[in-house]
């Protein structure tokens, strides 16, 4: 049976692993940690070849009802499961109700009967204290696998005052059990809920990114020699100043403004430059190709681009929350999140 | 990490990836004609002994026209016949670099006309060639430009100075030159390159199929003279004349006195019926010499590639496998199928179970039915892959036929997979076929 088992709390973040996950109860999950996210059962535009070329993939991925239900029957008659159905036959599968990236608006989460499934007990509540302590409670009571805190999303102002909100739920929640959280995937935001309890999370945010034709660049690196360290300050400063101008040009496709961490691979200036998307990068896209050809695709319209971006934004997105896993071992989160408060904005 | 501002000193990065190490074949003629020598458009019969030799001929069917060969390219050998998908711009659609070379891709192509307009070549070049702007290790063959002057007949305009085209993007107008052409083509740094031709669609009778012939021939010449790296990059003629046999023989005589590597045979696989189609190309795979390869522009559907390559054609290039895969459309030895039809929901089984590419290892009709039915563009990428695979193992299977002296047996057996009953045959290709001594019953 699934265990969680907690190596250290500091500050109420939450650090450890959980096992015997999967059929044969030998897979493992870093917390805190992030699923893959997918769009009917495929990581958005990546094919088996090119998501196997990315470091450091969660053990599990994120599958949407909402994408898989019309699917139902097919899956029924098909009759080995959902993950060989999408040819992630080795996958641990965590299926949420509804895709955080189009989400439906909260209080029509329903619970569903899935056999030989850890069911995920739902805490709801709205805005309201003394409803979340009571859905907190009532389902810490349930024989569940794991708690989602669900109805947190919004927009980074909304989440600031839910924060306060989240820490009295969690509290209520036996400390054995994964905390969940959707809608929720920023980098700093991630930072916030992790004090408070939270010990998964979607990751949703790398492809957001990738639709607006842009690459992951933050910084997660919290501890590089002093030298670098004011470089770096000297580097992330120009950086935000352009950002901000830059911020308040660029509305996407996915009605999210850009953010600053990241760089807008349309912009006329990476044409001709020759470096990769982020200098010490070990992805496959930045290791074979350079901004200004991810530019050119992206002014071509060409598929590739979205291949390409996909891989570097997920591999950037899966070193941060490895970063974060590092930073708390050793007791530096607090300058992990500092760096990462910096660039925000 | 944050970017450094300063523009460092990095190269782009090559062939991290792909570990196959290229190098330059010794180059097959130690005196290579320079360019200029032919402005005068006048070449003596002693000159074809002097143009380089690409291509080295393995076997030959008895029978028929058909040849197995090797072409020895500045980026590798390319075993013929080939097929080589079209990257139109830089890139092979949604799939990698590593993903075609994965399949085996050796050559594909790249089109002037786009890329002198995105990025442009001196961009190009800045980033150390095609090549090394999209991350290629193999070989590259770009297309003059020529073609657009048909697809995108209402933005250009002919003279005997060139193609006049207005760009789509800014309505800028460019003039696309011969020498302009082989300029760009020169800054990609392609291992093969074309001729700009003045073409007009084979739908196109009268006068004008006899002017654009002759000016192919002038445009040739241009090209030659203007060609400044013959070194390392082959330029080939492209052979015109419409569906006329006589333009097309005296094009045939007028460009196989010049100085060239290789020979392309182009303006078909337009609108014409199949029927005037195959007539062309077997009238120019006799006239052209032996011992230079045969490129067919725009061939790629399986029964054509099939008689085509029995008809004497070594090199094939087409966007419609990876174009119909983009539409959701799989190639299979019996025809194609339609993954997004409601028949597909519930089929269980891999596209081709005989196929070996990743698609077919991994993925069911069934999957890529409800993947198609998404906007996970992933989907698109599965039947690329594919349906390059698809075409790189037809021209393998017909390759290893002819080295092993049974192409007229692969030839009836493909078309019984395909087709089922003789009856339904396609007549044209039955013809072209018995012309060159292969009988299907």
């Amino acid at each position: 049976r699934m265990k969680l088992n907690l190596t250290k709390v500091v500050n109420g973040c939450r650090l450890g692993k959980i096992q015997n996950l999967g059929k044969t109860g030998d897979h493992t999950m870093d917390i805190p940690g992030c699923l893959l996210y997918t769009k009917t059962g495929s990581a958005p535009h990546l094919t088996h070849d090119t998501l196997n070329k990315i470091h450091g993939v969660p053990a599990m991925a994120q599958l949407t009802l909402s994408s898989l239900a019309e699917h139902h029957e097919v899956l029924a008659e098909y009759k080995k499961g959902v993950g060989n159905f999408i040819g992630m036959p080795e996958m641990l599968i965590y299926c949420s109700l509804h895709d955080p990236v189009s989400p439906c608006p909260a209080g029509y989460v329903t619970n569903k009967v899935l056999q030989k499934s850890t069911i995920i007990g739902v805490i709801e509540g709205g805005d309201v204290m003394e409803e979340r302590l009571r859905s907190a409670r009532e389902t810490a009571k349930r024989p569940v696998g794991g708690f989602l805190l669900d109805g947190f999303q919004g927009n980074p102002a909304t989440l600031e005052t839910r924060l306060q909100l989240l820490s009295s739920v969690t509290a209520e929640l036996p400390e054995d059990k994964p905390r969940l959280i959707c809608g929720v995937s920023r980098p700093e935001e991630v930072l916030e809920c992790i004090e408070r309890g939270v010990d998964i999370f979607e990751s949703f945010f790398p492809y957001l990114v990738t639709e607006r034709g842009c690459a992951l660049t933050f910084n997660f690196d919290y501890q590089p020699n002093p030298e670098e360290t004011l470089l770096q300050q000297n580097g992330i400063q120009e950086e935000i100043q352009y950002e901000d101008q830059i911020k308040k040009i660029n509305t996407t496709d996915c009605n999210q403004k850009m953010t600053s961490f990241e760089i807008n691979l349309k912009e006329k200036k990476y044409r001709e430059d020759f470096s990769p998307l982020v200098g010490e990068c070990s992805c496959y896209c930045c290791k074979n190709y350079t901004r200004a050809y991810v530019h050119h695709l992206l002014v071509t319209n060409e598929l590739l681009a979205g291949v390409l971006l996909m891989m570097h934004n997920f591999e950037h997105y899966f070193g941060f929350f490895y970063s974060i896993r590092e930073a708390l071992k050793s007791d530096r989160l607090a300058q992990l999140k500092e760096l990462i408060r910096r660039q925000a904005s | 990490m944050v970017p450094r501002r300063s523009p460092g000193a990095s190269t782009p990065p090559l062939y991290h990836v792909i570990k196959t190490t290229w190098r330059r074949p010794p180059c097959p003629a130690a005196h290579v004609v320079p360019g200029n020598k032919m402005a005068t458009g006048l070449a003596s019969p002693a000159s074809l002994e002097s143009a380089p030799r690409i291509m080295r001929l393995v076997a030959e069917c008895t029978l028929s026209r058909a040849r197995a060969g090797e072409l020895r390219l500045s980026h590798g050998p390319v075993a013929t016949p080939v097929f080589m998908p079209v990257g139109t711009q830089a890139t092979m659609k949604g799939i990698t670099t590593e993903q075609l070379d994965a399949l085996g891709c050796r050559i594909c192509l790249g089109n002037t006309y786009h890329l002198g307009l995105r990025p442009g070549p001196e961009l190009i070049q800045k980033a150390h060639g095609l090549h090394g702007f999209m991350n290629w290790p193999h070989n590259l063959l770009t297309d003059s430009g020529g073609f657009q002057m048909v697809s995108l007949v209402a933005l250009s305009e002919v003279t005997e100075e060139g193609v006049r085209f207005r760009s789509p993007y800014d309505g800028e107008e460019t003039l696309l030159s011969p020498e302009r052409s082989v300029e760009i083509q020169n800054a990609l740094g392609s291992d093969i390159i074309m001729q700009l031709d003045d073409v007009v669609s084979s739908t196109v009778t009268g006068p004008r199929v006899e002017e654009a012939m002759h000016r192919s021939v002038r445009w040739l010449d241009r090209c030659i003279a203007a060609h400044r790296r013959p070194d390392t990059q082959n330029l080939f003629a492209i052979i015109q004349g419409g569906l006329d046999a006589s333009l097309r023989a005296t094009c045939l005589e007028e460009m196989t006195k010049r100085d060239v590597p290789g020979f392309a045979i182009g303006g078909l696989s337009g609108g014409e019926s199949k029927a005037q189609f195959w007539k062309m190309v077997a009238l120019s795979t006799s006239r052209l010499p032996k011992d230079k390869p045969r490129y067919l522009m725009g061939v790629g559907y399986a029964t054509d590639l099939v008689v085509c390559v029995a008809l004497g054609c070594d090199m094939f290039d087409c966007v419609y496998p990876t174009r119909t895969a983009r539409f959701g459309s799989a190639l299979v030895p019996t025809g194609q199928l339609q993954l997004k039809k409601k028949l597909y929901e519930k089929d269980f089984g891999p596209i081709d179970p005989e196929c070996s590419c990743p698609t077919c290892k991994t993925h069911t009709r069934a999957f890529l039915h409800a993947l198609l039915h998404s906007d996970n563009t992933a989907a698109l990428h599965h039947l690329t892959v594919h349906n390059v695979a698809y075409q790189l193992q037809l021209m393998s299977a017909i390759r290893a036929s002819i080295v092993e002296r049974r192409f007229p047996d692969f030839v009836r057996s493909f078309m019984s997979t395909m087709y089922g009953d003789q009856s339904l045959y396609p007549s044209w290709a039955t013809e072209a076929l018995a012309s060159v001594g292969i009988t299907l019953s």
